[in-house]
């Protein structure tokens, strides 16, 4: 006889799988109540480090070729395929649907990062303009990265919801932090395993497990976060966490599948005067 | 030999004001309930006129107004239709070119150059552009028949009264919205005959209704529930209070806020060239300009020619009667703002920094401020962080153009910024690495209707100008893209 091997759930963090700095961890169960795992519990220093992180990551994912994002975002694709099975595994437990719909969870959320590695190349080229101006310049409008991107995950599936929110936020060359599905956080660790070996830059994307009513607030007022995506932040706690999100202005968005506006919603257009003469 | 110039003002005998002025609503002029206060030139504290302070049930009546005619008129109209409104309102603003001017320059104190040369031509240019998008909309980037959101709040500020007024209502209209709009306080003159505009134009009944007041009425056009969303140009401040008071609601807002723009000298500028921007870059409008290049930052190797060159050239500002045609700086716009400007310049010398103001002779009535500049500053001292929002410039100083990046992205702001250099790769690379949503290379403060305006971070909500500004007063209608078997 042999004993299986548990994984230790851990948070992800620029790079790393540290533990809660606060050393909690919360249990998460089967819908019928069955032991699963300890996950860990993170804390606001948890999150504040996870905004450090994702703050350093962002100048050079932000200033990384378009073409190498895509490249980056289509090889997350290529491996989550490998790991299909252990996905899928954690789906049926965590969620109690059957390995066909836990099947075609997995499927969405590997075809969505190939959705969105292809528009890395693309956007600015759909949504830049250039702008014919009374005068001696050559004017063009550029829409690039907005910075740091807080994200609540969907709280209705485990996987494809932390896609939906993960993949349009860096594909623009944001760095992003976000807050797993509370419930069934397996995959989301699962995943950040697939984006540690997958050549994206350390810190590009963090994933927190924990409490959504306890991290939401603490992210929605970190005055080095630009931008939220409240897609899976309750709806009764969405004016609270809008205010807070007042203090720096922060771009709060909340949206339904995948979209190029959910690319946009991140972005900041730039206008540029460049003189012309000789 | 000594050179003198002669005055030569212009004639105000081109404009009538009333010695009082009620609300435009619905078409009509009805009095408000909020009682009156008067409206001063700033040049001389000359009371012009006195205007409504516009109650909350005055913006209730405005908001119902509007709403009528949106779902009755507006929204029925044929786009082409409502294009051609947006001609007429074009054609009109530049027949009565003249008269804008004068009456800008009187109610807000900025030389009357300026307001004849690029306040007024700007506004009527703003409604052209737009008015060619009204029945062009399926290519504005949003989808297909993109929807307007119906009732928009639009609140403006006192620096570009008619130009700011031209920002917000001509992409409204031409999107198909209809608008309350609530001009400055201490500048209403020029939106209340724009009332007039309208009605010259034909423009149907409560399509735009305009308010006057002071922070009361716009706070009771944002909190009104029959507004679908507001438009705000102003103090960052101002925008975290609007942005908290819809967090509850359904209602979007664009926001365009402060501004502590960077304007960096390379040493391989042209120097002479450079020079005149900077002066335009922080004395243009009196300072009164979110995009104001606020923050000089000169390479050290040029650091001593720029300065000499800077002062030597601020000495022949002229400064005083805005109606004078040869007058480059004009009254600040209120005593209030003055005050503010009082307050900030005096911490920067009690912080440290080195104050040198052009020795021009300033009016006796009135509001004034001579041009001033800081050096010696640096980034923690409040006149290198604070939007100083007047004829103050703050100096300081880099060595590489990492070093510029860094300084000139070190604030909340990030709305413009600019760039002196004769290396085109240069110019591209320290635009690409600025945090702010325009730049201007070689110039300084140039705006056009075609071209997006708006700021990064606390700068603001959104863009205003060209095919993105139209993006703020759209529903978006793109389509979620669908996995099984994709489009």
């Amino acid at each position: 006889m042999r004993l299986d091997v548990k994984k230790t759930y851990k948070l992800f963090i620029g790079g790393q799988f540290p533990r809660s700095e606060s050393g909690r961890s919360y249990e998460i169960t089967s819908p019928k109540g069955v032991f699963l795992a300890n996950a860990a519990q993170a804390s606001r220093k948890d999150l504040r480090d996870a905004v450090t992180a994702a703050r350093s990551a962002f100048s050079n994912w932000s200033q990384a070729t378009a073409f190498n994002r895509g490249q980056i975002l289509y090889r997350i694709a290529e491996i989550m395929e490998g790991r299909r099975d252990q996905f899928i595994a954690e789906i049926v437990a965590c969620e109690g649907v059957n390995t066909k719909k836990a099947s075609e969870q997995v499927d969405a959320a590997i075809d969505l990062w190939v959705w969105y590695a292809g528009w890395c190349d693309k956007y600015i080229s759909v949504a830049g303009s250039q702008n014919p101006i009374a005068g001696p310049f050559y004017n063009f409008t550029t829409p690039e990265a907005l910075g740091v991107i807080g994200a609540i995950a969907d709280q209705k599936s485990s996987l494809v919801g932390l896609v939906q929110s993960i993949a349009p936020i860096i594909t623009s060359g944001n760095s992003a932090l976000i807050i797993a599905n509370e419930k069934s956080p397996l995959s989301a660790i699962t995943l950040s395993e697939v984006l540690a070996t997958s050549d994206l830059h350390a810190g590009v994307v963090n994933i927190l497990t924990g409490k959504v009513a306890e991290l939401a607030p603490w992210m929605a007022s970190h005055m080095d976060i630009d931008g939220i995506d409240l897609s899976g932040a309750p709806r009764k706690s969405a004016t609270e966490l809008k205010s807070l999100a007042a203090d720096n202005l922060k771009r709060c968005h909340h949206f339904t599948g995948e979209s190029l506006e959910r690319i946009l919603a991140f972005t900041e257009s730039k206008t540029v005067w460049h003189p012309i003469g000789v | 030999m000594e050179f003198t110039y002669a005055a030569a003002p212009e004639s105000r005998s081109v404009v009538d004001i009333a010695p009082s002025y009620k609300l435009f609503i619905n078409g009509d002029w009805v009095a408000g309930k909020g009682g009156t206060f008067p409206t001063i030139n700033p040049a001389t504290e000359e009371v012009l006129s006195k205007v409504t302070q516009g109650s909350a049930s005055d913006i209730d009546r405005a908001v119902k107004a509007a709403r009528n005619a949106y779902t009755k008129i507006w929204s029925k109209l044929p786009a082409k239709e409502r294009g051609k409104y947006l001609f007429r309102i074009a054609r009109i603003l530049q027949e009565r070119a003249r008269e804008f001017a004068v009456l800008e320059t009187l109610n807000n104190g900025k030389p009357i150059r300026e307001s004849r040369d690029v306040d007024i031509p700007l506004a009527a240019a703003h409604f052209f552009y737009h008015a060619g998008w009204a029945d062009k909309l399926d290519y504005a980037g949003v989808g297909k028949s993109p929807k307007p959101y119906g009732v928009v709040g639009q609140i403006i500020p006192w620096n570009f009264p008619l130009l700011m007024l031209a920002w917000k209502i001509a992409p409204a209209l031409a999107t198909g919205n209809t608008v309350v709009l609530k001009p400055a306080e201490t500048t209403p003159l020029t939106a209340l005959l724009f009332a007039e505009v309208c009605q010259q134009a034909d423009l149907p009944d409560g399509v735009v209704n305009i308010v006057t007041g002071d922070g009361r009425t716009g706070a009771a056009l944002v909190n009104h529930p029959g507004i679908d969303k507001i438009a705000f140009t102003g103090s960052t401040e101002v925008g975290k209070i609007i942005a908290r008071a819809i967090a509850g609601t359904e209602k979007k807002a664009t926001l365009e806020l402060g501004g502590k723009a960077a304007n960096i000298i390379y040493d391989d500028a042209a120097i002479d060239q450079a020079v005149e921007g900077i002066i335009n870059g922080i004395f243009f409008n009196q300072g009164h300009v979110c995009c104001a290049g606020s923050r000089l930052l000169v390479q050290e190797s040029v650091y001593g020619t720029v300065l000499d060159k800077l002062q030597e050239r601020m000495a022949k500002i002229r400064v005083g009667d805005p109606m004078d045609k040869n007058t480059d700086l004009g009254a600040i716009n209120s005593a209030a703002q003055l005050a503010k400007i009082k307050e900030l310049t005096s911490a920067g010398d009690s912080e440290g920094a080195t104050r040198w103001s052009s020795p021009c002779e300033l009016p006796e009535k009135g509001f004034w401020f001579a041009p001033t500049i800081f050096t010696g500053v640096t980034e923690s001292h409040r006149i290198a962080r604070e939007e100083i929002f007047g004829p103050v410039l703050s100096v300081l100083t880099f060595r590489t153009p990492a070093e510029a990046i860094e300084k000139a992205n070190a604030t909340p702001y990030g709305l413009s910024a600019g760039i002196w250099s004769e290396k085109s790769s240069k110019i591209l690379w320290t635009a690409q690495n600025l945090r702010a949503g325009v730049i201007w290379s070689n110039t300084f403060n140039k705006f056009d209707p075609a071209s997006p305006f708006g700021g990064y971070k606390e700068s603001g909500w959104g863009r205003e100008g060209g095919r993105h500004g139209l993006h703020g007063y759209l529903l978006t209608t793109q389509k979620s893209h669908s996995q099984k078997g994709g489009k």
